[in-house]
């Protein structure tokens, strides 16, 4: 295998040094692709209706052969014009299927998609016993494949995604009013269905011009999975519309760099790839709503109940003693506390780093510091329960368990709220003291 | 030449049965697209039973498609889950990249893998009857129409035992939930019956087809029936009138018999839309007047 390394790194290298016309052709058609396939994507996405480029896609297979019938020429304008035509149809067939009849939207994408695709299948058997030139080819558009494609190509699909991009750029807030919120939208005098069209026509676009360098079934992917993976970084469409294109075209060029490596490999699955790597990062690392960052604060929140929990416990069993002092054995706390001793031990280390409990020869007590923690949580625990008994007339045996759960949410402003709220109570329903109710 | 015929008829139903039992199913749940996405997703899980064992033989094959369609079912639900995304673009993306591992790993292992991606989009069921399995001295007929065979059997079997679990399910999941029927279980097993379905479909005829014989019979006869077993009924006759007219006309214009009877369905989709919107002016008017 070693004797492969130092070609594939001179590959590296030589596309890098981008002094091929043709690597650059393709680089900044499959950036350009990219960029305005996600973008446009976006839309779709926020309309649930993920897979539409999936339906769309397949749905141009019947134009393209369609035009090659009727003009006999491969011209990438006329393909271009044959799909856009075939899949603005599937478009337009997807609305009136599922407004107009009972049929409903997840089967129209499917009837829609597998439909037309069959009929461009059709098409291209007949085709293919034809004496046509320039037949041999137009599979190929079925499964993507750049090192196929001509500069010719590539410019359609160039300045169809720059027009794409500024198109989006342009109208970016009806575009987004009316993926929103299209009543209000309507209420606003927006030509709603102007801009559907318009939109709907962008979308189409997007699609058609990426078959060639993805290929029919992974072009949804290019629409669906930027998005799905910048909406874990960021609420603000803006946000993820720059996220999507840099995914994009992020996508777009590894894989045209992984093709040219190797020449065999078609450039849409890598692209997909791709993407779903960016996909898998953004899942588990994005800040906030990533899955570990996510699991991350829910473990800080578990273990500060279960160390506040710890600390009311020897404060209940310090006061039932009389003893703010007195030291408790681990079993004295697990029969007032229910929790695990495993629990308990991983606490009662973090408290003592704190410096709120401290072990004596194998019985703890709380410091100064833990204790008046514990007198506070007390105080919210105990007035909580007196605000659902004085002022909800819940009865005094019901309250506590709700309690359990507000003294950890409390915060100190809302305990002397309700204390003012109660005419500062002393003691609990249950009798018992409040602390710090003196004030 | 006849016998040929007749075998090519014969998987071309026995396939519209199959896939017309998943297909109201996943109709009547919204599930349409599953039906898209798995039989995308089953590919790699061909090519991968196939670079396992190098073996082709139909338990394997038929077990690898199934546990692609389970992992297919459970990914999306747990992307949707725990992820947050919904279900549509969950499932999207895991088809997708399934697919393109798939095509990945063929390039890679291109000559090795007697599979490729244009049979798989359009197989070519004229071919079938060629490829023939020898028991002891005799030839018993296409191996394709065995498996169908199989799979068919395999369906109505599911159906017949899991028929009021299903109608419950499909209809009120809450209530089938409430009465005690194991609601996931028999969700997972649809899923996999759906992916055996589809990866015993696949060479001879094609994800595309397999995709439109699940998807637009079962929508016909969503459109006419008024029961669960009128719908299956229905469902299962438009996708074996499909295969017939379809292979006619695949004849007729020597064009490919998979995407023949697909249009054929979209025909009698079509016929039924305007059949019953003609009925529905005709009614109003008789109403009006």
């Amino acid at each position: 295998m070693s004797s492969l390394d130092p070609t594939l790194s001179e590959l590296f290298l030589a596309f890098w040094r981008l002094d091929n016309p043709n690597v650059v052709w393709v680089l900044l058609g499959s950036v350009l692709l990219g960029a305005s396939a996600s973008v446009i994507g976006s839309f779709t996405f926020l309309r649930r209706r993920a897979l539409m480029g999936d339906a769309l896609a397949h749905a141009a297979l019947p134009g393209v052969m369609s035009a090659f019938l009727l003009f006999q020429t491969r011209d990438p304008f006329v393909m271009l014009l044959g799909a856009v035509t075939s899949s603005f149809l599937g478009y337009y067939l997807i609305e009136y299927l599922t407004q107009h009849t009972k049929i409903r939207q997840d089967s129209a994408l499917a009837i829609v998609l597998s439909f037309f695709f069959a009929l461009g299948i059709f098409q291209l058997s007949l085709i293919q016993q034809m004496e046509i030139e320039g037949k041999s080819g137009l599979d190929k558009i079925l499964f993507g494949q750049s090192a196929a494609m001509m500069p010719e190509d590539i410019q359609v699909l160039a300045i169809s995604a720059v027009f794409i991009l500024v198109l989006v750029y342009l109208s970016f807030y009806k575009f987004r009013l009316i993926t929103l919120d299209r009543q209000y939208a309507q209420t606003l005098g927006v030509n709603v269905k102007a801009y559907d069209l318009v939109l709907a026509l962008a979308i189409v676009l997007s699609v058609v011009i990426g078959l060639q360098m993805v290929g029919v079934v992974l072009m949804a992917a290019v629409l669906l999975i930027p998005v799905s993976a910048a909406r874990y970084w960021s609420h603000d469409l803006r946000k993820i519309l720059f996220l999507c294109a840099i995914f994009g075209a992020l996508a777009g060029i590894l894989s045209t760099n992984i093709s040219y490596m190797a020449p065999k490999m078609p450039t849409g699955p890598w692209m997909v790839t791709v993407l779903a790597g960016i996909f898998l990062v953004s899942l588990v690392f994005a800040p906030a709503r990533g899955l570990l960052p996510r699991y991350l604060m829910h473990r800080a929140q578990a273990q500060r109940v279960n160390d506040e929990n710890v600390i009311r416990s020897l404060y209940v069993l310090g006061e039932r003693k009389n003893d703010p002092k007195a030291l408790f054995e681990p079993s004295s706390i697990l029969t007032v506390r229910n929790m695990s001793k495993e629990a308990l031990f991983k606490s009662f280390k973090r408290l003592i780093k704190a410096n709120d409990v401290e072990n004596r020869g194998g019985t703890y007590r709380l410091t100064p510091n833990g204790y008046e923690k514990g007198a506070k949580l007390t105080r919210h625990h105990r007035l909580w329960e007196m605000y659902l008994t004085e002022k909800v007339n819940i009865a005094p045996d019901h309250v506590h368990r709700d309690a359990e759960k507000v003294e950890h949410i409390m915060t100190d402003e809302m305990g002397e709220r309700l204390a003012e709220e109660l005419g500062n109570p002393l003691t609990d329903p249950h009798g018992k003291n409040i602390p710090g109710g003196q004030h | 030449m006849m016998a040929h015929e007749l075998w090519i008829l014969a998987i071309a139903a026995l396939t519209s049965i199959s896939c017309a039992i998943v297909g109201v199913l996943l109709v009547l749940r919204r599930m349409a697209m599953l039906g898209d996405a798995i039989s995308h997703s089953v590919l790699l899980g061909l090519v991968v039973a196939f670079l396992l064992t190098e073996s082709r033989s139909i338990t394997i094959m038929l077990a690898g498609a199934a546990l692609t369609g389970l992992a297919t079912a459970w990914l999306t639900q747990v992307l949707n889950q725990y992820g947050k995304l919904q279900e549509d673009a969950s499932m999207g993306i895991i088809f997708t990249l399934f697919f393109a591992v798939a095509v990945i790993l063929i390039s890679l292992y291109t000559g090795q893998v007697d599979l490729d991606q244009e049979c798989v989009l359009y197989g070519e069921i004229a071919f079938a009857p060629f490829d023939t399995i020898i028991m002891g001295d005799s030839d018993i007929g296409p191996r394709t129409f065995w498996v169908l065979a199989i799979v068919t059997l395999l369906n109505l079997m599911f159906l017949w035992i899991g028929y009021y679990r299903l109608k419950a399910m499909t209809f009120n999941a809450s209530f089938a939930a409430s009465i005690g029927i194991q609601v996931g279980l028999w969700n997972y097993a649809l899923m996999a019956l759906v992916a055996t379905t589809t990866a015993a479909s696949f060479e001879a005829v094609g994800v595309i087809l397999v995709v439109a014989l699940i998807v637009i019979p079962a929508n016909t006869a969503f459109l006419l029936a008024r029961s669960l077993h009128g719908m299956l009924i229905y469902a299962i006759g438009f996708g074996v009138l499909s295969s017939i007219t379809g292979y006619y006309l695949a004849r007729y214009f020597d064009a490919s018999i998979s995407a023949s009877v697909a249009v054929m369905a979209g025909v009698f989709l079509a016929l039924v839309l305007v059949a019953k919107k003609a009925k529905i002016r005709v009614d109003r008017k008789t109403v009006t007047s």
